[in-house]
């Protein structure tokens, strides 16, 4: 999402101010659509066989949506803990690159970073970076964090309840909601050549590993995809003309 | 629903819940430049790229172990179309849910 763009210039409130309200509608939005996809996760947490503690906690504690996905997913399809919660770790990597750029936008005090950390996703930092001045990121970044916070995780309460309700969540189509989500986040990461020949490879790797591979193992493996473009990059552009080329 | 060791659950709940804060703090406190370099930058965009594809092929044609073309293929292109058609994040994922209900009430 946000992870090539290019280091936001810092301003201060003067002639470009946004108002408040306006950052407010922006985060709001965003907060409450994908806060409401919680129920998907609840759903299929409790759908692939955990508790509806062990799903709340997941919601509580992780709080980074493909993470939980994937580890449930890693989890239901019979992967030990240590390849399912590796699966996760890798995907919310991401995360730490968001903060690089937050910690430059925001200026956090070194007190409130701890706490502040824990909203470090894709949907906060994307609100925050939208966002024309300090304040106005500052303010963005707090309430989408909250809203999503709140919602997601009494959607993730509400999915699982339902999903132990209704039973068999396969019959309701409820099995096809992870890898939706899944899609969804990668749809926009496919700007270039790079990005969809690394899916690709992913894919044929991630499905072609799975009869021989321990669970948990194939997706692992998959995300070779990633280093290995870009080492097949790095030979056919000779360092010279790349560090000209545009991104 | 299948029944899951809930040790290894827990077990690998508290290992993701750690891990992924600590990745989201690592960002908050390194001097910025730390993680500038350009090979790290675009290994890192690169990188849930290639997961999100494998779990998506994964979760959509596979089950357990093996391959399977079934409904949630039908759910899938669904999302996909909506993706296309640039709707919403929770249209996507209802369309995925409703069409993957539907081919499998008709018997796929």
């Amino acid at each position: 999402m946000a992870e090539q763009t290019a280091p936001p210039v810092i301003r201060d409130d003067g002639p470009r101010a946004k108002p408040d309200a306006a950052v407010v509608r922006d985060a709001l939005g965003v907060g409450i659509a994908v806060g409401l996809s919680g129920f998907a996760f609840g759903v299929t947490s409790a759908g692939a066989g955990l508790t509806l503690l062990q799903t709340c906690v997941l919601s509580l504690l992780v709080f980074t949506g493909a993470s939980q996905f994937a580890l449930v997913g890693a989890l239901a399809a019979g992967g030990n803990p240590f390849t399912a919660a590796a699966g996760a770790f890798f995907l919310g990597t991401r995360n730490a690159f968001y903060g690089l750029r937050l910690s430059q936008l925001l200026a956090l005090p070194k007190a409130v970073r701890p706490l502040a950390a824990h909203w470090v996703i894709d949907e906060t930092t994307a609100v925050a970076l939208a966002q024309p001045s300090r304040r106005a990121a500052r303010l963005g970044f707090t309430l989408t964090g909250l809203t999503l916070y709140v919602l997601w995780n009494l959607t993730t309460f509400l999915g699982a309840l339902g999903a132990e309700a209704i039973g068999d969540t396969a019959a309701w189509g409820l099995d096809a909601a992870g890898p939706a989500v899944f899609l969804a986040l990668l749809a926009p990461m496919l700007k270039s050549a790079t990005e969809r020949a690394t899916a690709g490879i992913a894919v044929l790797l991630g499905l072609g590993l799975l009869p021989v591979l321990p669970a948990g193992v194939p997706v692992l493996a998959a995300a070779l995809a990633a280093p290995l473009v870009l080492w097949f990059q790095g030979r056919r552009i000779p360092p010279a003309a790349r560090e000209k080329a545009p991104r | 629903m299948n029944t899951m060791n809930s040790m290894h659950v827990w077990i690998a709940i508290g290992l993701t819940a750690v891990g992924c804060y600590l990745v989201k703090l690592l960002g908050l406190l390194v001097p910025a430049g730390a993680l500038e370099r350009p090979l790290v930058q675009r290994l890192s965009a690169l990188l849930p790229v290639a997961l999100l594809a494998a779990l998506t092929a994964q979760q959509t044609f596979a089950t357990g172990a093996e391959l399977a073309l079934d409904a949630r293929a039908a759910g899938l292109a669904a999302a996909a179309l909506a993706l296309v058609l640039r709707a919403p994040f929770l249209v996507v994922v209802g369309a995925a849910v409703i069409v993957t209900a539907g081919a499998r009430a008709l018997g796929w």
